[in-house]
């Protein structure tokens, strides 16, 4: 019997060509801007995670801080939990640096009287430690010490940039939300119509004994098709999109060794599921008003 | 206690009413309709015949009043057990109701498939009632190209494919020649000779005539009974 139901739907789809083929573009369209912005959190979120491993602590000493001190400060850094490494580098060494970055505007540094610098030490982390947590606790144990005057890893703007990211991520379930319900609602008006437009022959099957499921399914298996094709068309849109991208974006465009990346498999396969459920609800909701009677 | 005749009886219509606001169509109608009998339900236009049969097959529901269908009683049936009553029936609706946009051979079909009959069978039955109504050579025709006839041939066939136990018929004479009339008035018969209880509404004198079966007469609504023939 399932064979019969999958060729009325088919004979139905071929029959209302047009109609179809509107319904599965607009699930297509759907699920290409809800899939952008999926493929846009992923990517950020690496970004995001590539950027926190490479997190270096930097920590300012207080100005009266002696020079004998420092190999002892060194030693002690270096025994606290997660620290590879600690580099000194002295304010002299850091005004070289500075120097050499602004090399343009080298004239403002001219006419200092003495270096407004402090010496410094660059903390880095072993790669088990390279987390925001742990970060987070090594810079509050060192800001405890005396003679530490300040502790910088960038939590400011990571910081920021997370928040907005996550702004942007509800953003998408909104929209993504919004979009679903569209998409529902079209498929809904597409299967209200081939509805109306077959009353007669509903009316018919009815009357000769077919029960409601034998009029049913083969418009759930036509709105699963339209789902799944709508699906794959506008992940295939995004991929090709992605493809032509990722191939023109310069390597030194992306920091170190990150490289952008399509959906994985999973979250492909979840929004092919998605548009198959698209697909179901909106005929769900057309023929439980239509065949209310 | 259920008398013999009583226990015969394939149809049961006790005390019903059918109305449309304050207009009555049907009023306290009693009667019984007897297995493998050839009934006709005679009567003017608008005097109730096709509201009566559409009571039957629950395309209306009664106002007041009990029909029993082989034992079952309709006010207790459950939507979704509406479909199996209907398979009871064969249905030659005034209109035809043939599906446009199916061929003949789909329009007959249909009635098997619903019932989850497996393809090879539905073949086999399909084409040997086209064949019993003459239809077997137009079976990819679709019902607009077909003559009034020829229409009512195939919703003959449509009806009588699934074998049922009950043919109810609205006017099947209604607008075809006397030599189309008189072929499907023998198809009627003969569903009837194999067993199926038929009945007829119609006002066609001359088909009643035809026949010695009972008739029952509808006039504004109420039944008057007469005798066998």
């Amino acid at each position: 019997m399932i064979r019969l139901f999958y060729k009325r739907a088919i004979q139905d789809i071929r029959e209302n060509r047009f109609l179809n083929a509107v319904t599965i573009i607009t699930i297509a369209l759907s699920i290409l801007i809800v899939s952008v912005f999926a493929l846009f959190f992923i990517n950020t979120n690496d970004l995001i995670n590539h950027w926190k491993k490479g997190i270096r602590v930097m920590v300012y000493l207080k100005t009266n801080t002696s020079e004998a001190r420092i190999p002892d400060i060194k030693k002690k850094f270096e025994e606290m939990y997660g620290v590879s490494e600690a580099v000194f580098i002295s304010k002299e060494e850091a005004l070289e640096q500075l120097k050499l970055q602004i090399k343009s505007q080298i004239s403002l540094l001219e006419d200092l009287k003495e270096n407004p610098l402090p010496d410094a030490f660059e903390v880095r982390m072993i790669p088990s430690s390279q987390s925001w947590e742990k970060v987070e606790t090594l810079s509050g144990k060192i800001k405890s010490l005396p003679y530490v005057d300040a502790v910088e890893y960038g939590e400011k703007w990571l910081g920021r940039f997370t928040n907005i990211v996550n702004l942007f991520r509800l953003t998408g379930y909104g929209v993504g939300g919004l979009f679903f319900m569209a998409a529902v609602f079209i498929v809904a008006n597409t299967i209200r119509l081939v509805l109306y437009s077959r009353r007669e022959e509903i009316e018919i099957m009815r009357l000769i004994g077919a029960a409601d499921s034998f009029i049913k399914i083969p418009f759930y298996i036509q709105s699963l098709i339209q789902g799944t094709l709508g699906g794959i068309l506008g992940l295939g849109i995004l991929f090709v999109t992605f493809i032509i991208i990722a191939s023109n974006v310069e390597h030194g465009f992306l920091p170190g060794s990150f490289q952008i990346r399509f959906l994985p498999p999973a979250v492909f396969i979840s929004i092919v599921i998605s548009s198959m459920l698209v697909g179901w609800l909106g005929c769900y909701l057309s023929l439980k008003q239509f065949l209310r009677i | 206690m259920i008398g013999e005749k009583e226990k015969n009886a394939i149809i049961r219509l006790f005390h019903v009413y059918r109305h449309y606001g304050s207009k009555n169509a049907l009023i306290d109608i009693t009667l019984d309709v007897f297995k493998n009998e050839f009934l006709f339900i005679s009567g003017p236009s608008g005097a109730g015949k096709t509201t009566l049969l559409k009571l039957l097959y629950l395309g209306e529901p009664v106002s007041d009043g009990q029909i029993l269908i082989d034992g079952m009683n309709l006010s207790r049936i459950s939507r979704n057990r509406i479909p199996y009553l209907r398979r009871n029936f064969g249905i030659v609706f005034q209109d035809y109701k043939l599906i446009k946009t199916k061929t003949v051979y789909e329009n007959v079909a249909i009635v098997l498939e619903a019932s989850g009959v497996k393809r090879r069978m539905v073949q086999k039955k399909v084409n040997h009632v086209l064949r019993t109504v003459g239809m077997e050579q137009r079976h990819s025709a679709f019902p607009p190209s077909l003559s009034g006839g020829e229409q009512q041939r195939v919703a003959i066939a449509r009806a009588i494919v699934g074998d049922p136990k009950i043919i109810l018929a609205d006017e099947p004479t209604g607008s075809l020649d006397s030599e189309s009339a008189s072929f499907i008035f023998n198809l009627l018969k003969g569903v009837h000779t194999r067993g199926a209880t038929v009945i007829i509404a119609t006002h066609d004198k001359e088909l009643i005539k035809k026949t010695g079966g009972r008739v029952v007469y509808l006039s504004s609504g109420r039944l008057e009974i007469s005798p066998y023939v």
